[in-house]
């Protein structure tokens, strides 16, 4: 079981480049939910993901990680949080098994071949990076979702370049982490069929009215 | 802690070693400017000796200038950035895993070529091992300050010539004590000498500080 | 957290806000003093003060290059403080001052180099020796120039300014250590003879040279508050959103 962990957004805004882009952005998550983040190119979907894994510093507002205990410090966060942005961060040159060994050792993780079998990649162990598809990329970025198990999971378009059968299976893989009592917080174009618990429809920051509860 | 350090040092290494452009190019650049220099000047083996330090400390700084480039760069573009912010461990020492294994992969390289290097020079066979050693300390201060302009520069297309820029008021003191040392050991003064010193003393501050300049700019560079 | 924020954001508008009125009052005052200084500076230095036994006329270089390569340091120092504040405090007027000071800092420099080459020339025999002095005030122009250009590479300001920042304290970590290993290579490579200064100056000579030094000040305080003010004119005109957050 993961330890359960609740994700609480208070009143966020995000500038960049000393412009405001999100405003009043609002949602709280808890153990099995799913929060699914829409709204059009370059509305700031990205930025509130980095925002919520602490790599950008809100203009205002907060971003709150609570245990049963109560709100949980900084560097805790960090180690609390999977991101997968839309850049894999696979390098060519490494292998498929090379990958695997190093987030294992930076995220202290265990197990890396229960991994290759759930991600599928077996088959492509000792494969190098840059002979696999996009697809088989974005599984092997997948993987590290699964080497350490963290509570919260940022996903920024986890399907994008995954075929039905791929999809198939992120879906799997969101459920299971959901089950076990984790969080996703999605940014999607095409909804990966999860039910999400939350929607937050970003708009332009002038017509502010972010998250409804369904 | 200790594990994504060591995890961060490894693959590091692996991809200076593997994928041709990693550490091979600056060494060959290395030995390559270095040999080209007597064929300009001719074989006079008295001003050969004299130009000797010298000559291997200005190529060894601008091969090390050169792998800086991309120490940086590659994982910001990738986002393998993003995954290091994230690990259990202080920034600063993955930063620092970063730098060791520049300096294992690329400089200790650099500071053993210099040995066949410095007997082409003229040196002798006795001066050789002091040599290597000076140049691995040397290699220490360029990569551990080369950090911090290599982290600065990470979000510039092309920043070759800025990191020349930037690097070039830090790389100064190392050249100067590191040059002297070897000249000294030329001479037959032995390891110890006062530039030596010196040369350990920039390498040290370097190693010291280097990786915390270079973690924050990295930081702001993820933003 | 959120009154936190808010007063950020407060001391943001404000700030430069106090600093524009208050340096719209006093800059008129500086400039004129800077400029009355420099011109009775330099004219003694360059027509009333006696010439040197042995240097001649070209003494009268001192009164430009002194005042330029002290200032330069200075200034630098002033950047470093700057930046600091900057860093700890995230603050804006200290980025644009650490900017305004590297663009005169760096002017302060280049005039020191030309004129130390200058003199070199009737009194070393040569436009340029490799003196301690002129060798940690060439890294000096250089790390000037690293610090200005990696500002001008860099798009986004935020990000330029706290960049900025960063290099500009390393650098001053590394100027005393560039200072201290030109000294001690000097001694190595050159005969002590070569000096530009540090033998002691005549009074007749000093007192026009502590004016010049003054001098460099005001016009260094005068050019910053100018430069200071453009560029937040500047910031202004290109962030229009942030009249109305």
């Amino acid at each position: 079981m993961l330890p359960s962990l609740r994700l609480s957004v208070e009143d966020l805004a995000i500038e960049r480049g000393g412009r405001r882009i999100l405003e009043r952005v609002a949602f709280s998550a808890g153990p099995g939910d799913y929060v699914e983040i829409t709204g059009a190119n370059g509305i700031g979907k990205t930025s509130l993901l980095r925002v919520l894994a602490g790599f950008l510093k809100p203009a205002a507002g907060r971003v709150v990680m609570s245990s049963n205990f109560g709100p949980i410090h900084r560097d805790e966060q960090a180690a609390s949080v999977h991101m997968l942005g839309h850049r894999d961060g696979v390098k060519g040159p490494l292998t498929v098994t090379d990958h695997i060994r190093f987030w294992r050792g930076l995220y202290e993780g265990a197990d890396e071949e229960a991994v290759l079998d759930r991600v599928n990649l077996r088959h492509l162990a000792d494969r190098q990076a840059r002979t696999l598809s996009a697809g088989q990329a974005r599984r092997l970025a997948l993987s590290r979702l699964l080497i350490a198990p963290r509570p919260i999971w940022l996903l920024d378009e986890p399907a994008a370049t995954l075929d039905m059968a791929g999809r198939a299976w992120l879906l799997g893989l969101v459920s299971d982490h959901l089950d076990s009592g984790g969080v996703v917080v999605a940014a999607v174009h095409d909804p990966i069929g999860a039910m999400p618990s939350h929607r937050v429809a970003l708009g332009a920051a002038h017509e502010p009215l972010m998250a409804e509860a369904s | 802690m200790k594990l994504p350090v060591a995890a961060v040092f490894k693959r590091d290494l692996d991809l200076a070693w593997l994928g041709g452009a990693g550490a091979a190019a600056p060494l060959g650049f290395f030995v390559g400017a270095t040999v080209l220099v007597p064929l300009a000047i001719g074989a006079d083996s008295k001003l050969l000796s004299s130009i000797g330090p010298p000559l291997l400390w200005v190529t060894a700084a601008l091969a090390a200038l050169m792998t800086l480039e991309r120490v940086f760069q590659a994982d910001l573009e990738d986002g393998a950035l993003d995954q290091m912010l994230l690990a259990r461990a202080p920034f600063e020492a993955l930063v620092f895993a970063k730098g060791a294994a520049a300096w294992v992969a690329v400089g200790c390289a650099i500071a053993l070529a210099c040995a066949p290097l410095a007997l082409t020079m003229q040196m002798s066979i006795q001066v050789v091992p002091i040599i290597v050693i000076d140049m691995a300390i040397g290699m220490i201060a360029f990569f551990f300050t080369g950090l911090l302009a290599a982290a600065l520069a990470a979000g510039v297309r092309r920043a070759g010539v800025l990191i020349a820029l930037l690097v070039l008021p830090f790389y100064a003191p190392p050249i100067i004590f590191g040059a002297a040392a070897t000249a000294a050991a030329a001479r037959g003064e032995g390891l110890f000498t006062a530039p030596f010193l010196m040369l350990c003393g920039c390498a040290l501050g370097a190693v010291a500080l280097g990786p915390i300049g270079a973690a924050a700019a990295a930081r702001l560079q993820t933003e | 957290m959120k009154q936190k924020a808010k007063g950020a954001m407060i001391s943001y508008l404000a700030n430069p806000q106090r600093f524009m009125r208050i340096s719209e009052l006093v800059l008129p005052f500086v400039a004129m003093i800077a400029t009355l200084l420099l011109v009775i500076g330099l004219t003694w230095g360059f027509v009333f003060s006696p010439e040197d036994a042995t240097q001649h006329q070209s003494v009268r270089i001192m009164y430009v290059h002194v005042p330029a390569s002290m200032w330069s340091l200075s200034i630098y120092a002033f950047m470093a403080v700057a930046s600091l504040i900057s860093v700890v405090w995230r603050h804006a007027l200290a980025d644009v001052a650490a900017r305004c000071a590297a663009q005169i800092g760096v002017a302060y420099a280049g005039l020191c180099l030309v004129t130390g080459s200058l003199w070199g020339a009737p009194t070393w025999g040569t436009w340029w020796a490799w003196d301690a002095r002129l060798t940690s005030m060439l890294l000096l122009f250089i790390t000037y120039v690293g610090y200005l250009a990696l500002w001008s590479t860099i798009e986004d300001e935020v990000k330029a300014a706290r960049l900025a920042a960063i290099l500009c304290m390393a650098g001053a970590i590394n100027l005393p250590i560039i200072h201290f290993s030109a000294e001690w290579w000097n001694t190595l490579h050159q005969p002590s003879s070569l000096r530009l200064s540090g033998s002691t100056v005549h009074p007749a000579m000093l007192r026009p040279l502590l004016m010049c030094i003054t001098a460099y000040g005001f016009v260094f305080l005068a050019l910053l508050l100018a430069a200071m003010r453009a560029d937040i004119y500047r910031r202004r005109a290109l962030a229009p959103s942030r009249s109305r957050a």
